[in-house]
């Protein structure tokens, strides 16, 4: 049971028992995406709210598995607040610790952290990858002008 | 004879080993069966003895190695209750429902025509003809499952009463609810609206647990694959009537299938081999012909019997378990035993890692059945199959799962 253990931290129960900022709407709302991960079903929205640069409101919502609804709700206490440029560095940092690499920035991903040890689990590593990507999708869909997109991830290298 | 499971588990090499320190419980033959040691025997006797291609070779190894891929041909119609000249060898069973797509519907269906087809498909019995439909423009109804898993027959008959459905597709053994349909009765009923009404059944579910007999099921055509009957993976075989292979044309065209070519055309062979183009699957065919005479040796009756008696334990214990809602028929002479179900407020994939974690395997997710899923209102289920290897000592471990995946995820929660 040790191997489960790195994938069900007592973090990861946490954020899956008593989610922060997991709500169906956000006031003010600038962009929704929803996305959708065909290989399990998880689906998620992801709201965002951007004031002078900065993330200002997130909201999720969804259907998924404990490793994807714990990395979202951790993912939004990590990036509340930021400037958007940031957010997209986190955003970066956090992908590249599900590929295995050494994350820059422990501090800054905070609760996020944990997930480290989920890269060792190839096939859920799109579970904790789907709200980060999701979020990213989010401010690039704000950027180009639009207020919502739908995607769906059919690879497995994101 | 009874399956005597302790013995045939000696077939079995992978069932031997160990998974992070348990015992390997494989509940996923719907996915893929294991492959017995004859099946393995078999493909190295080819790459290690007869190695060399099929026909038009004039010396012995040449022979056996057409031996060996048309030997699988014999034996596999003989399995299902077929004419060996309408086995189509195809990579698998979504490449045979292709090759009746693209070489028969969709060069007969066009605007003004329907297909029938029904909610509980999987994937590959249901895109290939949605995909023609697109293209072609004509219709494609489809026949509800109703709440206790089975399709709607009245519905059916609702469905066809126009006459204008001219092609039907719909699967033997639902991979995903279990559920065993009535195919001579929706065939009759397809043919009573319509003579001329092609019928393709997907058998895939059912070659590897039933008794199959293609003429007795009345159906024109019949989709297969040989990885989950205990064969490898990479052969699979669209068996139809002769008579309708012959009203198609070939999906690939290239070498083997031809009778004559010239720089502007050319004319094909005879069926089945017109519609097998290339050098095929010849070790594949070496290892279904083994695979066949495994399950016959068993006795598609015996394994049967088996399913039912050791399911009837299974949906018992489930039934009784907390939290657990099984899909699909209720009792065994309804169903297979491919058991999906939900556990309350965990998620099938949280569910899939506890297994695992206990060397139990399990599928969870869609099950290439979209469609159905949204139709029970469900992201994903868990599915624990079984086969003649499995018996009533896989269970505990399933159970224990369970419990650990509820105590886990679910305290508090109802999601």
């Amino acid at each position: 049971m040790g191997e489960l253990d790195a994938l069900y931290e007592e973090i990861i129960l946490d954020h899956y028992r008593s989610p922060r900022n997991r709500a169906p709407g956000l006031s003010g709302e600038d962009a929704q995406v929803h996305h959708s991960n065909p290989l399990c079903g998880d689906e998620l929205d992801v709201r965002i709210r951007i004031r002078d640069g900065v993330l200002d409101g997130l909201a999720y919502d969804g259907d998924g598995c404990s490793i994807s609804l714990a990395s979202a709700s951790a993912m939004s206490v990590a990036v509340l607040g930021r400037p958007v440029e940031d957010v997209l560095g986190l955003v970066e940092e956090f992908r590249l610790m599900m590929h295995g690499e050494q994350p820059g920035r422990a501090d800054d991903l905070g609760d996020s952290m944990v997930f480290e040890g989920v890269a060792r689990f190839p096939v859920r590593v799109k579970c904790a990858l789907l709200g980060w990507m999701a979020l990213r999708d989010a401010i690039d869909t704000f950027r180009r002008g639009d207020d919502a997109n739908d995607v769906t991830h059919e690879d497995q290298h994101e | 004879m009874p399956i005597d499971v302790a013995a045939i588990r000696t077939e079995f090499p992978t069932l031997a080993r160990e998974v992070r320190g348990e015992r390997l419980v494989y509940l996923d033959s719907a996915a893929t069966s294991q492959t017995p040691e004859a099946v393995l025997a078999a493909m190295e006797r080819y790459y290690r003895t007869s190695r060399s291609n099929v026909h038009r070779g004039v010396y012995l190894l040449a022979e056996e190695a057409t031996d060996a891929y048309e030997g699988a041909r014999t034996a596999l119609a003989r399995l299902v209750g077929a004419d060996p000249r309408g086995v189509v060898f195809t990579k698998n069973a979504t490449e045979a429902c292709n090759l009746i797509a693209y070489g028969y519907v969709r060069r007969t269906l066009g605007p003004g025509d329907a297909l029938l087809c029904t909610v509980m498909e999987h994937h590959a019995n249901m895109v290939p003809f949605v995909h023609a439909a697109n293209d072609r423009g004509f219709e494609v109804r489809y026949v509800p499952v109703s709440e206790d898993g089975h399709l709607d027959l009245a519905e059916a008959a609702r469905l066809v009463a126009d006459g204008r459905v001219r092609f039907a597709a719909f699967t033997h053994v639902s991979n995903t609810l279990g559920t065993i349909n009535d195919v001579p009765g929706l065939a009759a009923l397809v043919r009573d609206a319509n003579p001329d009404a092609v019928v393709h059944v997907d058998g895939t579910q059912a070659v590897p647990h039933l008794p199959v007999d293609v003429a007795a099921l009345g159906v024109d055509s019949y989709a297969l694959t040989g990885h989950k009957m205990f064969g490898p993976t990479g052969i699979g075989a669209l068996v139809a009537d002769p008579a309708l292979l012959e009203r198609m044309e070939p999906m690939l065209t290239g070498g083997e299938m031809i009778r004559d070519v010239t720089l502007t055309g050319a004319t094909w062979n005879d069926v089945p081999h017109r519609f097998e183009a290339g050098t095929p699957m010849i070790a594949e065919a070496a290892g279904l012909t083994a695979a066949v005479a495994f399950l016959e040796e068993l006795g598609p009756d015996a394994v049967r019997a088996h399913e039912v008696e050791l399911g009837a334990t299974f949906l018992a214990a489930l039934a009784d378990a907390d939290g657990i809602t099984v899909h699909g028929p209720t009792t065994m002479a309804e169903r297979g035993a491919a058991i999906s179900f939900s556990v309350d407020g965990v998620h099938p994939h949280d569910v899939g890692a506890m297994l695992d974690a206990r060397g139990v395997c399990v599928r969870v997710g869609h099950h290439c059945c979209k469609p159905l899923m949204r139709e029970l209102g469900i992201n994903a289920t868990v599915r624990a199959s079984l086969h003649v290897y499995n018996d009533a000592d896989d269970l505990e471990p399933l159970l224990d799962g369970l419990a650990a995946a509820r105590a886990m995820f679910a305290v508090g929660r109802s999601a």
